[in-house]
């Protein structure tokens, strides 16, 4: 979407990514979703005097994990303590890395190509739940609020991104796009649903070639649709109010799901005045260098990769950001079409078989590597339609059946004769010459009608793509 | 105030003799833990009232406590190194199921679900806990003035405060209302109120023991460690303490060290070799005639066990009170965050509209004086614009601090310089300037920013007749060194 | 710093360090705080070019812990230490959050 009068967005986000770790970051409590309210509690996540932090050696894993993977250097990182007060903060300070991160300078590349900095990815730990209580259910117009501490300490990684973003759809590709490789790594189980992602944007916009604009933060942005309508909504607030010679205020701002709008959070003039410090009751972490290899190369492909290589698999026919490709690394449905293409099915129609007919991994599951690479062979030696291989395909699936001729067989299936097939497209023409005539006419549409009565009269053997040639022909198109 | 009257303990009938006594005889079977109690609990009844030295006596839990210890002794099972000690322990040490103010309103009524790490190792070697002691509000001062329920009256002279922060340990020991105690020392808090209620007190090296369950004032300069009548009983409760905790990130990862044979070793062989050096910049300006003169026999003593004397300068320990003053409280104001009034102790509502205000009120009513001074300044000292010029410039001061002090190793094994600049002085002498007060800290502040150990040792008293305390410092880890040398100065006494 | 310590600094701090304070205490903590950070003039004002900050006196790196569950504490026993509990939760005053 491009935004009106010449107006350039400018977009960097920052993901709160909930680490898939057994325990806490800094105690030996449950990481665990949707238990009653303060269960997994201890004196060190609650805050409790005299309790002190002893950091979870997955979480440390983990976090290199996503700094390898969007291509980072992992470096010797300290934390601090980010001093604010807030009711789901057991201690009053968040303890976070400020400006020694453990994953530093990198990049995600898009399905398009397009690469997105990342500046940094750093550890600390999330926050208790709030549940604001009294009429509206929402922060504003609460009597009072509920806190569970679960949550609290749950280890997190903040990937933050620089402002390389120029469109919404762009940013929903980026982190559809994260979001993908943090499964990847294992380090995340990506439910945004759950909180497990949660995104914040900051948006600015500017006349292209001029300084960044003032920016503003979106925050609660819990799907991938609020991300989009968020920015898209704040990016013409802002031009709105430039064009009407009035100025940015730096700011926090909330988005409003129902009613489509984001709106200032309450400014605090000291809000920004964090008073960082190396937190006391922490060492510094210091990766060896046999650590971080041995992380990198335990690391799967990553998204990009696997386009590439079923990009390549095609022979380069369909390019690594196309549909079907990222259906099916979305899918994870990588090992069908390589394996296929293994036992010597064409690279293309797998791809565009997986994307479009089995669809989902489950699906996928049901079918036999060796026996869909028959499949794809029998096609190409034009031994089946392509209706019938679908066909085929389906029941295969249905019946975890491995071996596509004995069910082309049973069907009776077998490609038709060109001559049989010119016959009964000339008997087809005379029985309805008024259509014909339309057809004749240029009203190509009229050739789906002859299609499907060629299927019919042939019981599904007609190749459509011959019936349509001929049709064609005869018609003089 | 009473008029001055004494409650020290004197050697007469009834004296119940040194720790290492207590737990030889109560592990042998020739007295029992129950007794040992009694004694104290007899001493506490009849002084208490004037010394103040608890917060609460654990009168059951001790009886309990004790009972078990003779119980395992009868059915032929040692109870442990530390069997049937009376043991009283600052009240910032958290204490499952039982109140742990910290001498603040704001935590009055808190009982902690969880134990710190020491006190679970205290009832493990099979200590008798008596009871949590009087502290400077959050540890913060060096009277004890600074407690929300009363100050503590040094046990020598009642008209006169027992140092502080862990004042309350420091006179509960003195007064012989326990053997032995746990104290927490962020700048000075054990050994300055060890050197004026006459008794032994040592802040070990940073990391040495466990702060899992010690509420935390300044978290880079806290240590926690003994009190004790005695150089070897010191040893004795730091040897049961020490060693590493994994519930703590910052506990040093090695075996504890043997201590009580460090000091038979100093006490029966001396120090013969023992490089000595008197810090100038401690021995002179700003410390009183008596104190230096004590300070002097303390050096002849080693020098006649055998050790050497030498001058050293540590300059930069000129910096230390200021350096101090601006990390301590800085921490201080991050860590004093989380009483809030949401989740523990004292919340004040009235008049709050949003939870902002609950916040602020309750932390107002909360807090004391002090407590509010140190928060406000070290929030000032990380605040946008000042954190450069204040904690930045501080942590390098540190730095150099701990250059210096290695420097200084290289010559000398041992450094000496008085604990306190003064003898104990009279409550209200020192709480209408902060500053005053703050100067009270300045020999012992030096060894917590450099993480360093450091042991005060009495050395006879001054001329107001109230003791006098000369402080050893090493470099890490050199404990062992320090507690033999301390015996030596001990014995003269 | 040569700057001086203002009233106006002392209400700030109070505020960030959500700390209510009546006018005296206003008062005697500029007086007070000042005097302090007078004090810490010579640290303030030391040339410390090319030191390295000490944030911690050990050389400890890279402490952690097994990523193994260990039961933590019961929520009535930390409930019943809360000066106001409700549904198994802290309860609290109403939070300001956004304006609409
Ligand atoms: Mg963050
Ligand atoms: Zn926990």
């Amino acid at each position: 979407m491009a935004l009106k009068n010449g107006w350039e967005l400018v977009v960097g986000l920052e993901v709160h990514c909930e680490l898939a770790t057994n325990t806490k970051i800094f105690c030996s409590c449950a990481n665990q979703f949707g238990d009653e309210p303060n269960t997994n509690i201890c004196p060190v996540c609650l805050g409790l005097p005299g309790s002190l932090p002893v950091l979870n050696h997955m979480a440390v894993e983990f976090a290199m994990r996503i700094g390898s993977a969007l291509h980072c250097r992992v470096e010797p990182s300290i934390f601090h303590r980010k001093n604010y007060f807030y009711p789901d903060m057991p201690k009053d300070y968040q303890v976070s890395q400020n400006d020694e991160p453990i994953n530093v300078d990198g990049y995600l590349e898009l399905p398009d190509g397009f690469r997105v900095g990342i500046e940094r990815a750093h550890m600390e730990e999330d926050t208790g739940k709030t549940q604001h209580m009294g009429s509206s259910g929402r922060i504003h117009g609460a009597n009072y609020s509920l806190v569970d501490y679960n949550r609290a300490g749950v280890p997190l990684v903040e990937i933050v991104s620089r402002p390389d973003i120029r469109t919404a759809e762009q940013a929903k590709a980026y982190v559809a796009e994260l979001r993908s490789i943090l499964v990847a790594t294992g380090a995340s189980n990506g439910k945004m649903e759950e909180g497990s992602l949660r995104v914040d944007a900051n948006v600015s916009v500017r006349q292209p070639g001029h300084e960044y604009g003032t920016r503003c933060e979106i925050k609660n942005l819990n799907s991938l649709r609020s991300l989009t309508r968020a920015i898209e909504y704040e990016a013409n607030r802002q031009i709105d109010l430039r064009e009407a010679g009035e100025r940015i205020v730096q700011e926090t701002r909330h988005w409003n799901e129902e009613d489509g709008r984001t709106s200032s959070m309450r400014s605090k003039e000291e809000a920004m005045d964090y008073r960082y410090f190396p937190e006391p009751d922490l060492v510094p972490i210091a990766p060896s260098a046999e650590w971080v290899a041995a992380v990198r190369d335990a690391l799967p492909l990553m998204p990009a990769d696997r386009r590439r290589l079923l990009s390549e698999a095609t022979g380069g026919e369909l390019a690594p950001g196309s549909d079907p490709i990222v259906t099916i690394v979305d899918q994870g449905l990588d090992a069908l079409v390589l394996g296929a293409v293994a036992h010597g099915g064409d690279g293309r129609r797998a791809v565009n078989r997986v994307a479009n007919e089995v669809v989902t991994a489950e699906q996928g599951a049901r079918l036999n590597i060796a026996g869909f690479a028959a499949l794809l062979v029998m096609e190409a030696q034009a031994k089946l339609t392509s209706t019938q291989a679908k066909a085929v395909l389906v029941e295969m699936m249905e019946t975890q059946a491995s071996d596509p001729a004995a069910i082309a067989t049973a069907r009776g299936f077998q490609a038709m004769d060109s001559g049989v097939a010119e016959t009964l497209v000339d008997e087809l023409i005379a029985a309805h010459p008024a259509e014909f005539e339309r057809l004749r006419a240029g009203d190509t549409k009229v050739a789906g009608f002859f299609v499907g009565a060629a299927m019919k009269a042939s019981g599904g053997k007609a190749d459509g793509k011959l019936v349509t040639g001929l049709l064609r022909q005869r018609a003089g198109l | 105030m009473s008029a001055p009257t004494r409650t020290v303990v004197t050697v007469s009938t009834g004296d119940p003799g040194t720790a290492a006594n207590i737990a030889a005889d109560v592990r042998a079977g020739r007295r029992t833990a129950v007794d040992v109690l009694a004694q104290h609990f007899a001493r506490i009844d009849a002084h208490e009232g004037d010394v103040h030295a608890f917060n609460l006596v654990l009168r059951q839990q001790a009886g309990e406590q004790a009972a078990t210890v003779d119980a395992a002794v009868a059915a032929g099972i040692d109870p442990g190194p530390l069997a049937g000690i009376p043991v009283a322990l600052k009240d910032n040490l958290c204490t499952r199921g039982i109140e742990t103010t910290c001498s603040s309103r704001i935590l009055e009524g808190w009982k902690p679900p969880y134990s710190a790490t020491v006190v679970q190792r205290l009832a493990a070697a099979g200590a008798v806990a008596v009871g949590k002691t009087n502290l400077d509000e959050f540890a913060m001062g060096s009277s004890t003035e600074n407690s929300a329920f009363g100050p503590t009256r040094n046990p020598h002279d009642h008209t006169k405060v027992p140092g502080g922060s862990s004042g309350g340990s420091a006179a509960a020991v003195a007064a012989g209302f326990a053997s032995i105690a746990l104290g927490s020392d962020t700048g000075g808090s054990i050994r300055q109120p060890a050197s004026l209620c006459g008794i032994v007190g040592m802040k070990p090296t940073y990391g040495l023991v466990s702060r899992y369950g010690l509420v935390a004032y300044a978290s880079s300069l806290d240590q926690i460690g003994p009190f004790a009548h005695t150089v070897e009983d010191a040893a004795l409760l730091l040897e049961n303490i020490a060693g590493h905790d994994p519930a703590d990130s910052t506990s040093i990862d090695a075996p504890p060290p043997s201590l009580v044979a460090a000091v038979r070793r100093g006490r029966a062989d001396g120090v013969p070799g023992l490089r000595v050096g008197i810090v100038e910049e401690l021995s002179g300006e700003g410390m009183s005639s008596d104190v230096l003169a004590r300070l002097d026999v303390a050096v002849d003593r080693l020098r006649t066990a055998g050790a050497t004397v030498g001058h050293v300068s540590v300059e930069s320990t000129k910096l230390c009170l200021s350096a101090y003053y601006l990390i301590a409280p800085a921490e201080a104001s991050s860590n004093l965050s989380r009483y809030d009034g949401v989740r523990y102790g004292l919340r004040v509502s009235q008049g709050a509209a949003n939870v902002e205000e609950m916040m602020a009120n309750t932390r107002a009513a909360g807090f004391g004086a002090e407590v509010k001074r140190r928060i406000m300044l070290g929030t000032y000292a990380l605040s946008a614009g000042y954190y450069d010029a204040y904690y930045g410039q501080a942590q390098k001061v540190r730095t150099l601090i701990i250059e210096d002090f290695r420097r200084a190793y290289q010559q000398f094994d041992v450094l000496i310089t008085p604990t306190s600049p003064t003898t104990a002085f009279s409550f209200g002498d020192k709480t209408a300037d902060p500053f005053t007060m703050y100067l009270t800290d300045v020999c012992t502040i030096p060894s917590n920013l450099a993480g360093d150990p450091a042991i005060s040792v009495p050395c006879g008293v001054g001329d107001d007749g109230m003791p006098i305390g000369v402080q050893l410092l090493g470099p890490a880890l050199s404990e062992a060194v320090l507690l033999g040398a301390a015996a030596v100065i001990e014995k003269g006494n | 710093m040569s700057e001086r310590l203002t009233r106006a600094d002392v209400v700030h701090v109070a505020r960030l360090a959500r700390l209510t304070l009546g006018d005296a205490e206003v008062q005697s903590f500029t007086l007070e705080l000042a005097d302090i950070l007078a004090h810490a003039h010579d640290v303030a004002s030391l040339d410390t070019a090319g030191v390295v900050p000490t944030a911690h006196p050990l050389p400890l790196v890279n402490v952690l812990r097994a990523d193994v569950i260990r039961p933590g504490v019961d929520r009535t026993e930390v409930l019943a230490m809360a000066p106001w509990a409700e549904d198994d939760r802290f309860r609290v005053p109403k939070i300001l959050g956004e304006t609409t």
